[in-house]
């Protein structure tokens, strides 16, 4: 397998201080707002924005996790099994305005089982989509992002590693590409 | 990615430790799912299930129908009294018909030991087995360590108590596989009359004196008194096994600990247990019916990851 480095750690810096930027543009002071984070991976990149939004005195942050694993659309549909994390959704989401956070945008079936899990919780006001790459030309679904880190162009067996660090000099993403 | 070691849920038995935990594990996520404003999730929504009831059942066969459901199964029902066995139809002719109409996986309850076991090797389909005479009931035992766990933790070196009617209980033969599997100390508190034979060949200790047994355990389950298997008089009176078997709030107030009661029900109040114990702070028989359908629904879930759709 080759490695290529896509985003060094102060690039993903600068663009995770970006994107909670262009977050406090659009909700203020987030009092209505509530960010949650995709499991398995979006939950990590999360963690990092709320760091970042306490620093920049968001003070009422509201935070949940969802895990789409019962919604998605690919049960049944290989000897693979498909195995649930856990979801922490303590808040009330009826009108509420959400944010999905996610690390990367790949077919966009994991953002339309999203869509569909969060209505087990109630009618939010609105729903918004935030991830750290988009992986552009391999959607299966009319899904686009609200807020984006970068945009990347990859083969279809390639995968992008995302690998967050808990000393934040080290995070980085890599680009795997499929050996020929 | 892990998968339950087994395509067919017949007996504790069968199952591997790894399997208990995966068990466990999807039936935590059930649980918050069952806990949702909206309690249905979509996975199962081209699968249909049969419920073949040949015995009486109102707990279990809700249980499954209910897990079935929030997973968005296709339910059908059946009972012997509105159907053709009573012409003399055999079982698994009766399976393949209901088979032959597409249904995806067997959930069985039959007065039969063996009964699921038996249709495994003559049906080509999954089979769940919802208690079988006198043999198994797996998935109330998985519910009933679930329960364990959430109130006790890691079940390893707890000492469990089940006190009963032993003889003629399908629990007990899977509770006591269930919680040897998960290392916990089993005791049986029985009249001598309704232990079977060699049971003590599971490594379970046995007792019939029910306060040291209390006082040894730290969880009882109380089991019922099965008057409708029992074709000789295995005790002199209700009564008598009563003031010795019973499980009443006096006894809990004379132990020097607080223990967890578990009953799989139906509760015969007043026999087995006092109704001032079966409402108690102690008792976890209302968690272990809520259990029931998360774990029910993760064994479906489960099981029904293994059947791949053909043709895609």
């Amino acid at each position: 397998m080759e490695l290529k480095v896509l985003l060094d750690e102060k690039k993903i810096s600068v663009i995770l201080n970006r994107l909670c930027c262009q977050l406090i543009e659009r909700h203020g002071d987030f009092s209505n707002t509530v960010l949650v984070g995709l499991q398995p991976r979006g939950i990590f990149l999360l963690d990092q924005l709320v760091n970042l939004l306490v620093n920049y005195g968001i003070k009422s942050l509201k935070t949940a996790k969802l895990d789409t694993t019962f919604f998605r659309d690919d049960f049944r549909r290989s000897e693979l099994p498909l195995n649930a994390n856990s979801t922490e959704m303590d808040i009330r989401i009826e009108d509420k305005d959400i944010v999905f956070v996610d690390d990367v945008l790949f077919t966009g079936r994991s953002i339309r089982s999203a869509l569909t899990a969060i209505d087990s919780y109630g009618r939010p006001k609105s729903i918004e989509l935030l991830v750290l790459i988009d992986r552009r030309f391999s959607r299966h679904l009319p899904i686009q992002p609200d807020y984006l880190g970068a945009q990347i162009d990859a083969l279809q067996g390639d995968k992008v590693k995302v690998i967050w660090s808990k000393d934040v000099s080290k995070n980085i993403i890599y680009l795997e590409k499929k050996n020929e | 990615m892990k998968s339950l070691s087994v395509s067919n849920l017949l007996g504790i038995k069968y199952l591997q430790l790894e399997d208990l935990h995966l068990i466990f594990e999807t039936a935590t996520h059930f649980k918050e799912v069952i806990n949702r404003p909206i309690k249905k999730v979509p996975s199962l929504r081209d699968v249909t299930i049969a419920n073949l009831f040949f015995e009486n059942s109102t707990r279990t066969k809700l249980s499954f129908e209910l897990a079935e459901k929030r997973l968005s199964a296709e339910v059908i029902n059946f009972s012997i009294s509105q159907s053709s066995v009573n012409k003399g139809e055999t079982l698994v002719d009766t399976v393949n018909n209901i088979l032959a109409m597409k249904v995806d996986m067997i959930v069985i309850r039959h007065p039969n030991p063996g009964s699921a076991h038996f249709l495994s090797k003559h049906v080509d389909s999954c089979i769940i087995n919802a208690g079988d005479g006198t043999h198994e009931h797996p998935s109330q035992a998985l519910l009933d360590a679930f329960s364990l766990k959430e109130k006790l933790g890691d079940l390893t070196g707890k000492r469990i108590a089940i006190v009963g009617d032993i003889l003629h209980s399908r629990v007990a033969l899977s509770n006591i596989y269930a919680l040897k599997m998960l290392g916990a100390d089993v005791k049986l508190c029985a009249p001598k009359s309704l232990l079977p034979k060699h049971i003590q060949s599971l490594d379970v200790s046995i007792s019939s004196d029910l306060m040291k047994t209390l006082n040894w355990c730290d969880a009882a389950n109380m089991l019922r008194v099965q008057n409708e298997r029992m074709d000789l008089n295995y005790f002199p009176s209700i009564r008598e096994y009563t003031q010795k078997f019973g499980l009443t709030g006096k006894l809990l107030k004379k132990l020097r600990k607080e223990i967890v009661i578990l009953h799989p029900g139906p509760i015969n109040r007043g026999v087995e247990i006092s109704s001032e114990v079966a409402d108690s702070d102690q008792s976890i028989i209302l968690d272990q019916v809520e259990n029931g359908v998360a774990v029910r629904m993760a064994i479906i879930y489960l099981l029904a990851s293994k059947i791949i759709i053909p043709n895609i």
